[in-house]
């Protein structure tokens, strides 16, 4: 491994901090579209480590299942806003407190 | 030149009758159902006749093997459903098919009234079914399920009349004092399975029979041999287990004729021959069979002089007269002991048969003291139950005396004392069936006259002077009574003994000089049967004031006889109160309640205190969730990061 590159344990201890900072946010926070963008930002943590490892083991399995993750997370993301855009409409609400019922 | 026999139907009949009328008995006829049991009973004799008859025309040679299907296989060790026909499981096979068949058409009028006839039925055949394994078995597994499944149908028959608590009781006893004596058997059964890999009759004889005898005192085969006899000592009713078979006349008549006389009880005996090789290497275990068979004839005879109840003399009669063939057994001369075993069959048999008779007569009367001079009531019972005692008592040339003269010959030979004590027995055995005799038939009617008493019993029905039984009842008393009067002469001139010398060794050759010897036994046992005869007509029928002050002059002696040496409550003291008490107490309060239960109500308790606070968790707020699983998570990683720094 030539000394140029960034060693890997930086890549990870990002990633860890992504992470840590979405499990943070997803348990304080009480705004959907926050819990939401925390839930992102887990995502996005396991990305970096997914592409950080397949890197250091020159795998493209860890490239191809961070497409599949980004595939998903854009997925969720429209139906999840979607979602969102429906309970505000009927609750006229974000706080997800007040939000503990499915079906009103 | 041996077809196959099919000697699978032969116990398959019986169980297919038992099982058409114990399902549908209930709401058929009583027509039908004696049909049926007597079609399928028929059968099977005739069936067992059909075999005798190939074997006695030599177009059958025994021993005879058939295989049917495999059953436990283990290792090397494989037990299968086979059957095994040799000269002594012929025997057998005769005995309780021929016998079997005339106590079901006997049972068919004495048990015409009881409103669970067909349950009756259903249980005879299944006892016929058990019966046959037992005694067709080629190993000592399938033995073993004849073995208990007799057992199973005696505790049913025993208790037939289950409503009544002492039959019921009975029957409770019968059983667990039989499990004791399986418990040997099962655990002779281990020994032989260890030390001999198999318990197949033909491979495990064949692996002992090079062994020496064990002489020196004790060894594997007196081990065994002694287990076996604690298991025939709990099914043939000898001492110290003899204690059920008096109180399992509580059943029907037939019953004790059939099961508690006839066939069931022997089969200790029979299960000793089978294993003759085995005893006949272990002089050990041979010597306690004789010991034991001489002292519970003895015992079970004084006994029965002093009983009043006419089945009860028959009971303790009939202990006796095992107690005879495993004296014969211990003494080696096995064939002897089934040829007793035959004839017993025959004349008990009938006496059971003629008990019942005579109890039906008298209303369901048991009690001889209310009895008496009933011979020109019921003649052809007197006729036949007279044969039978003649028999029993050994005056020749009746059955009997063949057969018990054998057996004290050939004790005699081993001891004198065997045969001392044998000798004395014969002349009580004569006294008290004699005394049984006198008391029933002879002098004048003592039982209730012409009041309607329907309280004794279950087949009282309100009539007034004694009546004879009806054919049905007295057909199968006189074939028996011409088996009693002529069975013993297959006997003459060692006749039986060759014809079962192929299952137990050749017969030895009696030194000539001890012909007369032979002669003068016969004459003195002969004489003793006189004489317990003399004695029995003196006190019972020419001078009848006699007994009782006999009675009173003994008498401290005389009811200690009276309540069987106080044995079943000996028992009840030493063994059957520390075994309640100590269930109660220790096992019951203690163990069960204390530890047992204690310690389920505490881990019931203990979970749901710890669910109580474990159930916070699950709180339906999903962010409390997602904390959890980051928490759990948490925790996962840390045990990893500290599992790998290790």
């Amino acid at each position: 491994m030539a000394p140029s590159y960034v060693p890997l344990s930086y890549y990870l201890l990002l990633s860890g901090f992504l992470f840590a900072c979405g499990v943070v946010g997803f348990l304080i926070k009480r705004n959907i579209i926050t819990i939401f963008m925390s839930i992102e930002l887990m995502l996005n943590g396991v990305n970096l480590s997914f592409v950080a490892f397949a890197a250091h083991w020159h795998a493209l399995a860890g490239q191809v299942f961070v497409f599949f993750v980004m595939v998903v997370a854009a997925a969720e993301a429209a139906v999840g806003l979607a979602i969102i855009i429906a309970v505000y409409r009927t609750r006229e609400t974000l706080n997800v407190d007040q939000v503990n019922l499915l079906k009103l | 030149m041996n077809s196959s026999l099919n000697l699978w139907v032969i116990p398959i009949l019986p169980l297919a009758g038992a099982a058409i009328n114990g399902f549908l008995g209930k709401r058929s006829s009583r027509q039908a159902v004696s049909t049926i049991a007597l079609f399928f009973s028929g059968a099977v004799f005739a069936m067992a006749l059909w075999v005798a008859m190939r074997f006695w025309f030599s177009s059958l040679t025994l021993p005879y093997h058939e295989y049917l299907a495999h059953w436990i296989r283990s290792g090397s060790f494989s037990a299968d459903f086979a059957f095994y026909l040799d000269q002594l499981s012929l025997v057998m096979l005769l005995v309780v098919t021929g016998v079997g068949f005339l106590i079901h058409i006997y049972s068919v009028g004495y048990m015409w009234e009881d409103p669970s006839y067909y349950r009756f039925f259903s249980y005879l055949n299944l006892f016929m079914f058990f019966m046959l394994t037992l005694v067709l078995a080629n190993n000592y597994l399938v033995m073993f399920i004849g073995w208990e499944g007799v057992g199973l149908a005696s505790y049913l028959l025993i208790g037939f009349w289950f409503t009544k608590d002492s039959a019921a009781s009975a029957g409770k006893k019968a059983f667990i004092v039989n499990r004791i004596g399986d418990f040997g058997f099962l655990i002779a059964l281990f020994l032989l399975i260890k030390h001999f890999g198999s318990l197949n009759f033909d491979q495990v004889f064949q692996s002992i029979a090079p062994l020496a005898p064990e002489t020196a005192g004790t060894g594997l085969l007196t081990a065994i041999g002694i287990l076996l006899m604690v298991g025939a000592c709990g099914k043939s009713a000898q001492i110290p287990l003899y204690i059920w078979l008096p109180d399992a006349m509580e059943g029907p008549t037939p019953v004790s004729a059939l099961i508690h006389a006839a066939t069931m009880v022997t089969a200790g005996v029979y299960m000793v021959s089978r294993s003759h090789v085995i005893f006949e290497r272990a002089p050990t275990a041979l010597t306690v069979v004789a010991i034991i068979g001489t002292l519970t004839a003895f015992f079970a005879a004084t006994i029965g002089i002093a009983q009043t109840d006419i089945k009860k003399v028959l009971a303790y009669s009939t202990v006796s007269q095992l107690g005879y063939m495993f004296m014969a057994c211990g003494a080696g001369a096995f064939s002897a002991g089934i040829f007793h075993l035959m004839t017993h069959a025959f004349f008990k048999g009938l006496l059971f048969l003629g008990a019942g008779s005579v109890i039906h007569a008298v209303g369901g009367e048991q009690d001889m003291r209310k009895m008496g001079g009933l011979k020109s009531f019921i003649p052809w019972t007197f006729l036949t139950m007279g044969i039978a005692t003649l028999a029993i008592a050994g005056i020749p040339p009746l059955a009997g005396f063949w057969s018990k003269d054998e057996i004290l010959w050939r004790a005699y030979q081993v001891s004198w004392v065997y045969w001392l004590i044998g000798l004395i027995t014969a002349f009580i055995t004569s006294f008290y069936m004699f005394r049984l005799l006198y008391m029933t038939f002879f002098g004048d009617y003592r039982g209730a006259q012409a009041d309607a008493h329907g309280s004794h019993g279950h087949d009282a029905h309100g009539h007034g002077e004694p009546h004879e039984s009806p054919m049905v009842m007295l057909v199968p008393l006189m074939i028996l009574a011409v088996l009693s009067l002529l069975g013993g002469l297959v006997g003459i001139g060692n006749r039986f003994e060759h014809f079962l010398a192929p299952v137990f060794g050749s017969v030895e050759v009696v030194e000539g000089a001890s012909h007369g010897t032979e002669m003068l036994l016969m004459g003195v046992s002969v004489a003793v049967a006189l004489l317990g005869w003399w004695l029995a007509y003196l006190l019972y029928y020419s001078r009848p004031e006699l007994p009782q002050r006999i009675a009173d002059a003994l008498g401290g002696f005389y009811q200690t006889v009276v309540h069987k040496y106080y044995v079943d409550e000996i028992y009840a003291a030493l063994f059957v109160k520390p075994l309640i008490d100590g269930s109660t107490r220790i096992l019951w309060q203690d163990v069960d309640r204390k530890i047992i239960d204690t310690a389920v109500n505490d881990a019931g308790d203990g979970a749901r205190r710890v669910s109580d606070e474990a159930r916070h968790m699950q709180s339906g707020n999903i962010r409390s969730y997602a904390a959890w699983i980051a928490a759990g998570s948490a925790v996962v990683i840390a045990f990893m990061v500290w599992m790998g720094s290790r």
